[in-house]
């Protein structure tokens, strides 16, 4: 996009700019756009499986029921409660929703459609996605009050826990790929299994681990078999119980935002990315666009943490913790060992 | 010209939180100023060219340890009065702990300006880095030139985890019910529950 505004006569440094901003916008505008949808698909999935009708007023078949939530909060008043520690609790929803756009610079949408390449990418998306407990931390202990409190200690123990075992699990992503580049990684996954499936999911060492990745994902996104930071019976809403109007609306966002993010790492890591899922030339699909196959992918990941929401109750805490510190995270070492011994001894790495 | 600008900011940064992370008297301030300052040294590594390192840094502690640094600070109950009851008691201390550090920020500028410290080969030349890329040339060092150092340092961490939780366990002679998962999970409703159909006017027994 540089070239593009030093064709309208900028010098570099001015085209880099105005190409950068003008990716920023390119990402944040239609990822709010879609984050928007997503509600409302969320809620007619969760609806449909429950066999109700979900929003259906607002607008052809209730599609704009999120935009007049939005209005909604937007016209609401900010209410801070008097004991409440007033910078910390204005600051928490602010970072829970910077947080959740970060990740998105390094996401690639297409081959080449990305804001910025580098190097240690797949690190970015993990170090980012460590900061988002801060909100929920923050906000639980700037609140002042005994539910958001606890749900702020929840969160930060899930958080950790589930972080190990990703890490883990991209351990052997990257051991596969040989690159934290997450272009190279879905580069590397062009005809993966015996040259024709294009992902790496259906590898036999590597299929366990997305299954764990989709499970961890859901518990650091804490949706619903993993929600406990705001389980509504115990704890009321959370950390978001002092919230109202916008900052409150910044938590929702920044969540599905987040969610998002992860459906948007499985098809990256697992399901090839913008590649088709097979590598036959024999069918046309190489001529459809990447950034199709990617939003298509993504959709159906999306799909499935609304169906999972919509099916599953809630585990109890210990359980959850006990997932993932007794089971993931010995797979998961284990399989890091399994893989690169693998990777060893079939002579993938000379 | 921007580097300058940039690295400026970033130091200024670092410094000024690290100053209010231990001015600050309530100690979540205190924590919150401390990520900040891991940010900024972030910002710093980036800026050296050492992107792994810096993703390392915001991983490692912003991510983990200061988490839990957040954790137990939060469940401490603030009472400002007895923060300040000690300032006198401790004085003392506090100022032979500044003289210490004083003492050696001197040193330390003396021993830069006497030239850096390298290390590396036996003949004192700096070892060159191998590789093209941050996580090539560090993994290079690490796990070829320095393999026994590094793994050494992985045993006195494997060391100090065994410590810790030797030091904190505790064997519990109480029959605190120990869960079976297995158990719970393939209980069914016909081993839990029994159905009765009582007569009107008439108790069950159990």
């Amino acid at each position: 996009m540089t070239e593009f505004f030093q064709s309208l006569g900028m010098n570099y440094e001015w085209a880099w700019g105005t190409a950068t901003i003008a990716g920023i916008l390119l990402i944040a505008l239609p990822l709010m756009l879609s984050v928007a949808m997503i509600i409302y698909v969320d809620r007619k999935v969760w609806a449909a499986i429950n066999l109700r009708r979900g929003p259906n007023v607002v607008g052809p078949f209730g599609l704009l029921q999120s935009f007049a939530d939005g209005l909604k909060v937007f016209l609401q008043e900010t209410i801070i409660p008097s004991a409440a520690n007033k910078g910390i609790f204005l600051l928490a929803p602010i970072i829970t929703f910077t947080v959740a756009l970060l990740a998105w610079a390094v996401i690639p949408f297409d081959a080449g459609v990305v804001l910025s390449d580098i190097n240690v990418g797949l690190l970015y998306v993990l170090a980012i996605s460590s900061l988002g407990v801060y909100g929920v931390v923050m906000s639980g202990w700037a609140s002042n009050s005994k539910y958001p409190f606890f749900s702020a200690m929840r969160a930060a123990a899930q958080m950790i826990s589930y972080e190990v075992s990703i890490g883990f699990i991209l351990v052997c992503v990257v051991l596969y790929a040989g690159t934290f580049n997450l272009t190279g990684i879905v580069n590397a996954q062009l005809g993966h299994g015996f040259g024709i499936v294009n992902a790496y999911a259906f590898n036999l060492l590597l299929f366990p681990m997305w299954v764990m990745f989709f499970i961890s994902a859901l518990a650091e996104t804490q949706r619903v078999p993993f929600d406990l930071t705001e389980a509504e019976s115990e704890l009321v809403a959370g950390y978001q119980t002092e919230y109202s109007s916008m900052s409150f609306a910044l938590f929702w966002l920044g969540e599905y935002a987040n969610i998002l993010l992860m459906c948007s790492l499985n098809t990256l890591l697992f399901f090839g990315g913008w590649l088709p899922p097979l590598n036959i030339d024999l069918i046309p699909w190489f001529d459809i666009p990447g950034i199709v196959w990617f939003l298509l992918k993504t959709f159906f990941f999306f799909f499935m943490f609304s169906w999972v929401m919509a099916t599953v109750p809630r585990y109890r805490y210990d359980q959850l913790m006990r997932l993932g510190w007794k089971v993931f995270l010995p797979l998961s070492l284990f399989f890091v060992f399994l893989v690169s011994g693998w990777l060893m001894a079939t002579g993938h790495y000379g | 010209m921007i580097q300058v600008i940039a690295f400026y900011l970033f130091a200024t940064l670092v410094i000024a939180s690290g100053v209010f992370t231990i001015m600050s008297r309530n100690p979540v301030h205190s924590v919150l100023w401390l990520i900040l300052a891991f940010f900024n040294a972030a910002g710093l590594m980036v800026m050296v060219g050492a992107e792994f390192i810096a993703v390392l840094l915001v991983i490692v502690y912003v991510g983990a340890v200061a988490v839990l640094f957040l954790f137990v600070v939060m469940m401490l109950d603030i009472d400002f009065a007895e923060l300040r009851a000690g300032f006198i008691k401790n004085f003392p201390l506090g100022i032979a702990i500044a003289l210490v550090l004083l003492a050696e920020l001197v040193l330390g500028m003396g021993a830069y300006r006497a030239g850096i410290l390298e290390l590396g080969t036996p003949d004192g030349t700096a070892a060159p880095l191998l590789g093209e890329t941050n996580i090539e040339s560090l993994g290079a060092l690490m796990y070829d030139r320095y393999l026994f150092l590094f793994e050494g340092a992985g045993m006195i961490l494997l060391v100090a985890m065994i410590g810790a939780i030797v030091l904190t366990h505790r064997d519990l002679k109480t029959t605190r019910g120990h869960q079976n998962i297995n158990k719970q999970v393939s209980r069914r409703p016909e081993d839990a529950t029994v159905m009765k159909q009582p007569e009107i006017g008439k108790g069950i027994e159990l």
